[in-house]
């Protein structure tokens, strides 16, 4: 390790050191006094944004061709940090609420978060496992944090002993391909790639296909999503919101890592087979979201479905050309599928009681109630169901252009005509806050420092959606310096 | 200055949004100056209006999303011009009515029908592609809103097959834009560059498929009318005359406008199929109509019959016809406006909308009989009256086309609605007088009158002196549809050219 590997990694070290000092922090303070970590995490989470603006980028891996910090490891970083920052602003009141605010809640956030981001920076399979863990042990901790609970104890554990043996696979995966190419860097694998096509194939194609498997299963993708909506719904809202997020853009970090740039070679099949992977994912995602009545359950399936159309994205990266703009939308999209979902479940953070798992009926009337937190959770509604004026119409629109782009015909109309489902569900939310009188008077838990935070979400979906080059130009600025 | 006719009402949106629901007098006066704004600019426009230029006026072109060539491009000519106008002329007349259904969260309410100003605004002014299909989508969400809301028992059901169908088929249009986009390799989304490329002629006849099937919906053209029954009687008031009077015609605006000038070859190919469709649309529309129990549900249907005709006179593609179907897109507007709200009226006082509910009305409420009759006779089209100008020009240059059949078929919408209108009319206001017409009759208060009186007064005006409005259309509109004769034509002389030259090899190969 050199020092300029450790300053490429200024930005998971601040965030790694700042989680430490909380948990030290934490044995020091009074409960009442709890409040003061979630500005302590978002004070490291703002130097490592800092950090990550500043430290120069460079073409070459570091830490002996584990890591490399490239533009690409930069924009995904922002948009952890993002996702990160955003889910503690909205879950602060609600950790106390509910009861368990305690100061471990930070440290595992801040640990995950690190995890994604060493995901997004990885030059080597084994280093895109330890990210994965790193990622996921902490969820499968926030899983099972409200401690009396049995349904969040059945939750921690399904998505652990799931994740675990979805790790497993992936590492059986790396072990295949380092059998068939003689490598495990993603750099290497190009060419290596070539070697090995001619002599064991089968070898080569059985790895790559677990590790698809395994990230398949991060990102909630059909047929590997089944433990989605039970951990969806039994987890905490807030834990929820920040899987729903970090899980996610993890596995989609290291899907575009892995396939996109390091299998080139194998485009074709991989795009087919991520092709009926994205297809199915939206299918199912989108059709069984329209029967859940539970509200994390739904968000849950549209998380899913959401997944399927960020797949779309990563299939259509196909070839040299089509690099830059499948990666330039799979990060727009990703950056405003972060604001939205983010956004919807911190109105049903607001929205929930002690001990209660909200389902559409207890939304009726919150129009009424709070008009502002009724209006953002119709705008995250609408901007899920990718209707303009919002991001989520342009996100869509990227994904769909790019596939068209490379010739995915299929995709997209299956694409469009999910998303059209998807406005069924997606209204029917609308139409209880706007269309439904309140059937009993719910009180709504509302707090400066929420209501700050969902607004600043409402915001980026609508400015985002009014003018996109604000993120786009950016990040396709940030990508023309990719090779 | 088109910018801030679109942007004005949706900017007073978020700023009616600022005012406190119980401020309810503030609230009105809001929402009535900011959609009178809007109209008086929209007059200020037509002023400065130059009718000898067929092209565009008033254009701004400003980068939005550079990246992929999306720009920010707005502009009117002859045909857009008088949509803006009936636009912004019914919103003001809508907000300050004094809806029965509207009697709660009227702060909502005026700014789902601003926003959707906005939209439709937008649909009529936006000439890049992606532009207009964000002001097309726009437009879905304040009508589900409106119609979710204040509608009536069936709302929900009616809101969200309304929403479905239209979303539907647009995305297809949706994947035709970007389809275009690609294969036409100009990196621009850009109507004024994209009408001039040559498509091959399978993928021409694809893309217009999509984009006429998002057309065919929002028009509604037969058989794709399904959500209109449902959404127009389940609808309130003003919710059924934005979809009849202002909807309907960006449909139609965008078959004219985008169909015909980006895919030429294919419009006239299909023409044949969809004018019969649209002819089935009139019949079947007059048809149902006269089949109705319903007051509402008649009138929805009468606007089917007639919102038929008018694309007869778009697909026959002749000058004099299209020029006509503009014309009567304004007309059918103020018409049907003036119809659904009558009969919302008659509904309200009543507190029901069969036809058999009704009888000698006319007796106790002369005032609103009278300005039913005038709305009645434009839609039939009484010679006088602004629909016969209209009508009359569809027919005519239908006639002049090859599509004469249509034009003989399709002139007997005047007899058919003849038919239903006057027996409506005859049930609901002659006969004897029911005793609960008696106990709950109130004519016409001095603002209702206020508020409908404009309606005559733009009937009479155009069915007396259409000119001014004539001579602003028909420059535009020879000239798109001169254009797109000029490319179809253009392709059959290709076509007629290739045989022979794909016959020539053979002969001096050996």
């Amino acid at each position: 390790m050199t020092l300029q590997d450790l300053i490429a990694l200024l930005p998971e070290l601040i965030l790694t050191g700042v989680a430490i000092i909380i948990l030290i922090l934490d044995l020091f303070l009074r409960p009442e006094q709890r409040h003061g970590l979630v500005w302590v995490s978002l004070l490291g989470l703002g130097a490592a944004a800092i950090a990550n603006g500043l430290v120069p980028t460079q073409m070459a891996s570091l830490a002996q061709g584990m890591l490399r910090f490239d533009e690409l490891s930069k924009i995904f970083n922002y948009i952890f940090l993002l996702g990160c920052a955003l889910a503690l602003v909205l879950s602060l009141e609600y950790l106390w609420r509910q009861g368990i605010a305690r100061g471990e809640y930070y440290t595992l956030v801040l640990l995950s978060t690190v995890g994604a981001m060493l995901m997004g920076s990885s030059a080597d399979l084994l280093m895109l496992f330890l990210g994965l863990e790193t990622l996921s042990i902490p969820l499968y901790i926030l899983a099972t944090f409200f401690i009396g609970s049995a349904s969040s104890q059945e939750a921690g554990l399904k998505y652990f002993l799931l994740g675990a043996f979805s790790s497993a696979l992936f590492l059986y995966g790396i072990a295949l391909v380092y059998g068939a190419t003689g490598t495990t860097q993603l750099d290497a694998l190009p060419k290596a790639l070539w070697e090995a096509m001619e002599g064991t194939p089968l070898l080569l194609y059985a790895g790559v296909g677990l590790l698809l498997v395994g990230l398949g299963f991060k990102a909630a993708a059909v047929p590997f999503h089944t433990w989605a909506p039970d951990v969806y719904e039994g987890a905490p809202t807030s834990a929820t919101a920040f899987m729903a997020v970090a899980a996610k853009a993890g596995a989609f970090a290291a899907l575009l890592r892995v396939f996109a740039f390091a299998l080139p070679a194998l485009a074709e099949s991989w795009a087919s087979l991520i092709g009926v992977l994205a297809v199915l994912t939206m299918i199912l995602g989108n059709v069984v979201a329209i029967v859940q009545l539970n509200l994390k359950r739904l968000l849950a399936y549209s998380s899913i479905a959401h997944a399927g159309y960020l797949l779309i994205a990563v299939a259509s990266a196909q070839s040299p050309v089509l690099m830059a703009p499948a990666t330039s939308s799979l990060l727009f999209y990703l950056l405003v599928y972060t604001l939205m979902t983010l956004g919807a479940f911190g109105v049903l953070m607001l929205a929930e009681g002690q001990g209660e798992n909200l389902s559409l009926s207890d939304l009726s009337g919150l129009a009424t109630r709070h008009p502002w937190a009724a209006a953002s959770m119709a705008l995250f509604m609408i901007s899920l169901a990718g209707l303009p004026p919002t991001a989520g119409f342009f996100a869509k629109f990227y994904v769909f252009s790019a596939a068209i782009q490379a010739g995915e015909w299929g995709l997209v109309l299956i694409g469009v005509l999910t998303s059209v489902v998807s406005v069924y569900y997606y209204l029917r939310v609308v139409y209880f806050i706007y269309m439904r009188p309140a059937t009993v008077e719910r009180p709504l838990h509302v707090s400066s420092l929420a209501l700050l935070g969902l607004a600043l979400a409402a915001l980026g979906v609508l400015v985002l959606g009014l003018y996109p080059p604000l993120a786009l130009s950016w990040i396709a600025q940030i990508l023309r310096a990719l090779p | 200055m088109l910018t801030l006719i679109t942007f004005l009402p949706a900017l007073g949106a978020v700023l009616i949004g600022a005012i406190a629901r119980e401020r309810a007098r503030l609230l009105r006066a809001a929402s009535l100056a900011v959609s009178l704004g809007a109209f008086t600019l929209a007059l200020w426009l037509s002023f400065t209006f130059d009718p000898s230029l067929p092209g565009m006026q008033f254009e701004e072109r400003r980068p939005w999303i550079s990246e992929i060539g999306i720009g920010y491009h707005v502009g009117v000519d002859g045909i857009s011009l008088f949509l803006v106008l009936l636009t912004t002329f019914l919103v003001p007349l809508l907000l300050l009515a004094p809806w029965d259904a509207v009697k709660e969260r009227y702060k909502m309410f005026s700014i789902m029908v601003l926003l959707l100003e906005t939209a439709l605004l937008g649909v009529f002014v936006a000439l890049d592609l992606v532009l207009f299909y964000v002001f097309w989508e726009a437009m879905l969400i304040p009508m589900y809103f409106l119609i979710g809301i204040w509608g009536g028992p069936q709302r929900s059901y009616a809101a969200i097959k309304f929403f479905l169908y239209t979303m539907a088929t647009s995305v297809l249009m949706l994947v035709a834009i970007i389809a275009l986009y690609f294969t036409s390799n100009l990196s621009t989304f850009d109507w004024t560059v994209l009408q001039s490329i040559q498509l091959d002629r399978v993928l021409e006849f694809w893309l217009f498929g999509a984009f006429v099937a998002a057309f065919a919906v929002k028009i509604p053209l037969w058989p794709l009318h399904s959500w209109l029954p449902d959404a127009y009687s389940e609808a309130p008031t003003a919710g059924t005359i934005l979809l009849a009077a202002l909807m309907s015609k960006a449909g139609l605006y965008g078959l004219l406008r985008f169909g015909l000038t980006l895919f030429p070859t294919a419009a006239a190919a299909m023409a044949p199929y969809l004018l019969a469709l649209a002819l089935i649309g009139v019949i079947y529309g007059a048809l149902v109509a006269s089949a109705q129990k319903d007051l509402k549900r008649m009138i929805a249907y009468a606007s089917l019959s007639h919102l038929g005709l008018v694309a007869i006179g778009i697909l026959a593609m002749s000058q004099l016809g299209t020029t006509g179907s503009v014309l009567q897109m304004v007309n059918h507007g103020i018409i049907i406006t003036g119809l659904f709200w009558t009969v919302a009226i008659l509904a309200g006082r009543f507190e029901r909308r069969g036809l058999e509910d009704f009888g000698g009305v006319m007796k106790e409420m002369p005032r609103l009989a009278a300005l039913f009759f005038i709305f009645m006779l434009a839609a039939v089209a009484l010679p006088g009256t602004n629909g016969f100008v209209g009508e009359f020009l569809i027919l005519l240059g239908t006639f002049l086309t090859e599509y004469k059949i249509y034009a003989i078929l399709g002139a007997s919408i005047a007899i058919l609605t003849a038919v239903y209108m006057l027996w409506m009319a005859q049930k609901v206001f002659h006969g004897p007088t029911a005793a609960h017409i008696e106990k709950d009759s109130r004519d016409l208060k001095p603002r209702e009158i206020m508020l409908l009186a404009p309606l005559v007064a733009v009937i009479l005006w155009i069915g007396i002196y259409p000119k001014p409005l004539l001579d602003r259309i028909s420059p535009s509109v020879e000239a798109l549809v001169s254009q797109a004769h000029s490319r179809v034509e253009f392709v059959q002389e290709l076509l007629q050219i290739q045989p022979r030259s794909s016959e020539e090899p053979p002969g001096g190969a050996p």
